[in-house]
């Protein structure tokens, strides 16, 4: 019988090293699949490792499928910092994909010139609103009503894909569409600049990056980031400090929802330039892994946000260059996320073997 | 401490061996040389053995979906069988609409591909701007309706097969009620709708079609839950437009009927299959390799049916009686001489109005806009004005 048994102090040096251990464990048993499968593992391992990171189009490429899944965890790593746990970002990503391309639209259709200094920030603000308004909705009724935010964020994200079906197929459907689901293509004028020549990059990219140190300072270095943490860590010790929960819950979501219907923003006037019913591919729910990789802290998920950016366009590349199938990329993302759990396990318990249990003693 | 370092240290090391040894036996593996792109096109002069024609293919869902994609890939399948050597196909699952297709079908463009198919219609946009960016490769496009000087589209007529299927329902239904599961109010989705509605009323002019949407075009569970309900809501013979095989299983569990869609789904539920409408995409795709290889390809599009051999409805089952299945004969016949076209008028929508005048047939600029139900199917198109 083994017994998980507390360590009296986790090693700090192994805290940090544990998602590098995840990673390093999760690149063995992949290649133990490249085995299984019939394929060279180190082709296999270059695919998924370094193929996302060889030349300008690639690297663009992944920074650009890395920016809403950072943005995304960003605002989830308050939200669960301050023991709220929203997991709808995928909702407010796809209302802020909604409020943003629906200003695009209207700017489109009355001809609306700007330079890109005042269009491209009247976009974005318009995605963080309204994500932000669906935030609103999970901070209202858990605030009001104590309603589970959990599954009223949750809930919330069926909503949204259901609003943005119904403009999509009615109110917004491109007149020239063979009545196809997709608005008509936005003006040139509402596209987020380029960062890059010839590449999909946009500007979004680095207003991600310079939010990363935003975020990091707000955490550790702000009164009210102080204020969320402790209320995460102790509900009871943030009561007695006088800190308030019903603020902190607003803020948390609040934040989140910001951030979710930014990252929906770049990607509808980004790389889409149109609605349609697929905005987004699971941005929200694969933000959750990232946050949780990169540690709740705005730099691990810079890197985390990188990482499974890359594992996402390797599964693409290990199916044209090797004929892997598809279905590896997910493995890959689970077996990342388990492993880092048990990582974590491990590091802040140990397994003792505690000797035969008589039968029935084994309660738990 | 200095025992949880031990014990991390040793678990670093057993992984690392791990790595090293999987690493090691990759080696003595006769490294198969992962072909660079470039070799492909750096070589004009006449080289001795002429480099295979680079040829992929996009795929909105699994290969194992028993279905739409299924079918696409025996396509290319046979393809391969038919050039062996001379052709070196590829191909990306799953792929999902919007951003990510987009980066695809790119990647595969700059890998030396000459021609690539993006079998589903959400990719239209995606390929539209790659295409521009690569004059020298051709793109086809399946079910789109957007071309360019070097991408072209090409499309199937489902609703050939929806209408010989509807003749069966027709004849099988005991409540007078057949169902229908959706995937998108899309024209072509309406179009087999209608054609099955069309096709049950030349057996029983009172028949009602219901139709449940499931807003995706591949969701197991989704798609037996809409079959179930069809099946509560009084229906006892269903088709659906979605790619996989649960509507078919869900009318067997309940002893009702059904169809394949996509591909011979017969051996999935054998008391409840009535027949399979399917697509063969193999002769155009053999077509349009050849014509890449023969530099004879241009930019057109193409609409194949039962008539072309592409649309077919087969495996009819023995409890469908003899007269029915001489009718459907008889009309595939039809099909086949190009002299039978489903929608023929009138045809009326459910509100009464006249969209086809008597004895008009249908062209393909009136099927590329059907935006309502016909006379027979229940309820109103979601998301329609």
């Amino acid at each position: 019988m083994f017994r998980l048994e507390a360590r009296p102090q986790p090693s700090r040096a192994m805290t940090v090293a544990s998602p590098l251990l995840a990673l390093l464990l999760t690149a063995g048993l992949a290649a133990l699949l490249f085995v299984l499968l019939g394929k060279n593992p180190l082709a296999g391992l270059s695919a998924y490792f370094l193929e996302p990171l060889n030349g300008r189009r690639q690297l663009t490429e992944v920074a650009l499928k890395a920016t809403p899944l950072i943005l995304c965890a960003l605002g989830l790593a308050v939200c669960y910092r301050s023991n709220v746990w929203n997991i709808g970002a995928e909702g407010q990503f796809v209302l802020g994909a909604i409020t943003a391309g629906g200003l695009a639209l209207w700017m489109t259709s009355v001809g609306f010139k700007a330079s890109a200094w005042i269009i491209t920030p009247l976009i974005l603000a318009a995605g963080a609103l309204g994500g932000m308004a669906w935030a609103a909705i999970v901070a209202f009724l858990r605030d009001r009503f104590n309603a589970s935010e959990i599954l009223v964020s949750l809930m919330l994200v069926y909503v949204a894909q259901q609003l943005l079906n119904y403009l999509v197929f009615v109110t917004w459907k491109d007149p020239k569409g063979f009545s196809m689901p997709h608005t008509p293509t936005f003006d040139a004028a509402t596209w987020l600049p380029n960062l890059v020549p010839q590449s999909r990059l946009h500007v979004g990219a680095l207003v991600a990056l310079v939010l990363v140190a935003v975020f990091w300072a707000f955490i550790f270095r702000s009164w009210r980031g102080f204020q969320l943490q402790v209320g995460g860590l102790s509900p009871a010790a943030a009561r007695y400090a006088g800190f308030s929960a019903r603020a902190a819950l607003w803020t948390a979501l609040l934040v989140s929802g910001a951030m979710a219907g930014l990252a929906g923003a770049m990607e509808a006037a980004g790389p889409l330039r149109q609605l349609t019913p697929y905005v987004s591919t699971g941005y929200g729910f694969t933000a959750i892994i990232v946050c949780f990789v990169g540690r709740l802290h705005p730099v691990g998920i810079l890197f985390s946000g990188v990482l499974l950016s890359m594992f996402l366009i390797g599964g693409e590349l290990g199916q044209s260059r090797l004929g892997l199938p598809n279905a590896l990329t997910g493995v890959f993302q689970g077996l990342l996320l388990f492993l880092l759990l048990a990582c974590d396990t491990l590091i802040a318990y140990r397994v003792r073997w505690v000797g035969a249990v008589p039968a029935g003693g084994a309660g738990r | 401490m200095t025992e949880m370092n031990k014990r991390f240290l040793l678990k670093v090391a057993a992984g690392a061996i791990a790595v090293a040894a999987l690493a090691g036996c990759g080696k003595s593996e006769p490294p198969k040389a992962p072909e660079p792109a470039k070799k492909a096109e750096a070589a004009p002069p006449p080289p001795p053995k002429p480099e295979p024609l680079k040829a992929a293919w996009v795929y909105v869902g699994p290969v194992g979906d028993a279905g739409w994609t299924f079918a696409h890939d025996n396509g290319r399948k046979a393809v391969e069988a038919e050039y062996g050597d001379k052709i070196k196909t590829t191909f990306v699952e799953k792929v999902p609409y919007g951003a990510d297709a987009e980066r695809v079908i790119r990647d595969l463009a700059a890998q030396g591909n000459k021609i690539i198919f993006a079998t589903s219609f959400g990719y239209m946009e995606p390929m539209l701007k790659v295409a521009g960016e690569f004059p020298d490769i051709k793109f086809e496009h399946a079910t789109g309706y957007k071309t360019a000087p070097n991408m072209r589209i090409y499309d199937s007529s489902f609703y050939q097969d929806a209408y010989m299927a509807g003749i069966i329902a027709g004849k099988m239904s005991k409540t007078g009620t057949i169902g229908f599961v959706g995937s998108f109010p899309i024209p072509e989705v309406l179009r087999n709708i209608n054609a099955f509605t069309l096709g049950a009323q030349t057996v029983n002019p009172k028949i009602k079609t219901k139709v449940v949407w499931v807003s995706t075009w591949f969701d197991p569970p989704k798609e037996a839950e809409a079959a179930q309900s069809l099946i509560n809501g009084g229906a006892d013979v269903l088709l659906q437009n979605t790619d996989s095989t649960a509507v078919l299983q869900t009318a067997e569990k309940n002893g009702k009927f059904a169809f394949g869609w996509d591909s011979d789904m017969s051996a999935f539920a054998p008391k409840a299959h009535l027949a399979s409408a399917i697509v063969d995409w193999s002769g155009y795709y053999k077509r349009a390799i050849k014509e890449v290889m023969d530099n004879t390809w241009k930019t057109e599009r193409t609409v194949l049916g039962v008539k072309e051999g592409a649309n077919d409805l087969i495996k009819i089952a023995d409890v469908v009686p003899e007269d029915i299945r001489k009718k459907v004969a008889e009309v595939k016949d039809g099909m086949k001489a190009g002299t039978f076209e489903v929608f023929t008028g009138p045809v009326l929508d459910n509100t009464g109005k006249e969209r086809l005048a008597k004895d008009a047939k249908a062209d393909q600029a009136w099927k590329d806009k059907v935006d309502f139900y016909v006379k027979g199917v229940d309820g109103k198109i979601p998301a329609a004005k």
